[in-house]
């Protein structure tokens, strides 16, 4: 299992041609305490850039972009009823999908660890 | 553009661990470490201390000041005794807002407070009137919340004998300061104009009280917001009238009936026949926040209206919007909904405040 991050904040916890998508606990205190998450449907298709979700924090409502093209496997439901835990486990339980993905040489234009801790610096 | 300006506080607020933005021209802190929900839930349950130094803060001197300031205001100035504050506004010709502030009664004249965005034009305005207008250079706090009595008492004590909308001079910690029982989030709580020099030493000196803790503009918004308190610039503009905005019982009813305001053919015939629009509070009944700008539907799906202020609401503990919609789909308990991102949600218009106002009367 290898972690992505994207310029948009999300982490992505690759296996094979599956992940995990989530937003970074950088993300998750910039934006503060999250209200309201609404998200996209297991079997839905995205490209690169697609906008799917949306996070809202007492602060504003942010747009979730695709960082890679995929298909939904999973959606954490969980989040709809407490969106709180995206604050509280954005690493970890606070994750947003599971998706299958396209092509893997899309993951190529993501960062590693190191590169995403230099940008976030 | 102009480099944000600082208030006099603007240190503390960085060392506090103040996020900075600029607003309105001003670097003010959003949120510090406690965050929005935090400070928010600070000032319903105890108290928090906001920096409002970028409002203006305006004396007025000359002859008859109540009469001249009339003719720029739709309220009644002249029977307002030394030592009390009262909420108007400035109208247009159109009968619109050009800007809402607060005016007190002092012993040598007046004293307004006005919205940072528009100091500069507030200014020009009154300098139409044959007065003295001239802007204090002052800081100005607020303390506000159940416990703001406590809290400021223990070091200005006759600040206890103020009641709402009162407002005095006041000895504090060796310098003069005005001191005012009023603010903008709902809660009982204090106003105090300060001399820039001592404004981080006044201010520190409260904070060490255990029931304060600062707070930024994201929980003063949050705050006004379920008290039903409208932002001009958001809420009220130089299209909406005051009837509209439901702030009629801010224009007493000599003005009402006598006119002489700018503007007061519109707001008259408003008064007379009802206004084509109204602001409402509409409560989305999903948890999804309806922000400024969201259009609000009949069930038919055709728009009547839009969000003016929405977020969430941390003590109301869900969505809470503001809006205008029009006259016949204003009445409490009415469905409607609001168009978030291309989907339906339904909402129901409720009576505003959102949280009961909490003053001290």
């Amino acid at each position: 299992m290898t972690t992505y991050y994207s310029e948009e904040h999300e982490w992505l916890d690759v296996d094979g041609d599956t992940a995990t998508l989530g937003i970074t606990k950088h993300a998750a205190e910039a934006l503060g305490e999250v209200v309201f998450v609404e998200l996209k449907e297991a079997g839905d298709t995205f490209d690169k850039d697609d906008e799917i979700g949306v996070v809202e924090s007492v602060k504003a409502a942010s747009e979730l972009y695709a960082p890679l093209a995929g298909e939904i496997t999973e959606a954490n439901t969980t989040l709809e009823d407490n969106p709180g835990a995206v604050n509280d486990d954005p690493e970890g339980n606070a994750w947003f999908y599971k998706i299958k993905i396209a092509d893997s040489a899309e993951l190529e234009a993501l960062m590693d660890d190191t590169a995403y801790k230099a940008f976030i610096a | 553009m102009t480099k944000p300006r600082k208030t006099p506080l603007y240190d503390l607020h960085v060392e506090r661990g103040g996020k900075m933005v600029d607003f309105a021209g001003w670097m003010m802190p959003v949120n510090y470490a406690l965050g929005v929900a935090g400070e928010h839930k600070q000032c319903r349950e105890k108290a928090a201390l906001f920096d409002v130094s970028h409002m203006g803060q305006v004396a007025l001197r000359g002859d008859n000041l109540a009469a001249k300031l009339e003719t720029l205001c739709p309220s009644s100035f002249g029977k307002m005794p030394v030592g009390k504050s009262r909420y108007t506004f400035f109208t247009n010709p159109q009968g619109g807002i050009m800007d809402d502030l607060i005016v007190s009664a002092t012993k040598v004249g007046f004293f307004l407070v006005v919205n940072a965005s528009m100091r500069e034009q507030d200014v020009a305005h009154l300098k139409i009137l044959d007065i003295e207008v001239f802007e204090m250079d002052r800081s100005l706090i607020a303390i506000q919340g159940p416990a703001a009595e406590a809290i400021v008492s223990a070091i200005v004590p006759a600040a206890a004998d103020l009641k709402f909308m009162e407002t005095a001079v006041m000895d504090l910690m060796g310098s003069e300061c005005r001191v005012s029982r009023l603010g903008y989030t709902g809660e009982d709580g204090y106003e105090i104009s300060l001399p820039n020099e001592r404004a981080i030493e006044i201010t520190r000196k409260f904070l060490e009280h255990p029931d304060l803790e600062l707070a930024g503009l994201g929980a003063r918004d949050s705050l006004r917001l379920e008290a039903g308190l409208c932002l001009y610039g958001n809420d009220i503009d130089n299209d909406t009238s005051p009837v509209e905005a439901n702030l009629t019982w801010a224009m007493q009813k000599a003005r009402r009936e006598g006119g002489g305001f700018p503007g007061a053919k519109r707001i008259q015939r408003e008064l007379a026949e009802g206004p084509s629009r109204k602001l409402v509070g509409i409560r989305p009944d999903g948890r999804a926040p309806a922000r400024r700008g969201v259009e609000v539907a009949d069930q038919g799906g055709n728009v009547i209206g839009a969000i003016t202020s929405g977020g969430f609401g941390p003590t109301y503990g869900g969505p809470v919007s503001m809006g205008y919609v029009s006259a016949k789909h204003s009445a409490e308990g009415t469905s409607v909904n609001l168009l978030i991102r291309g989907k339906s949600m339904p909402a129901t218009i409720i009576k505003l405040p959102f949280v009961q106002q909490n003053y001290k009367r």
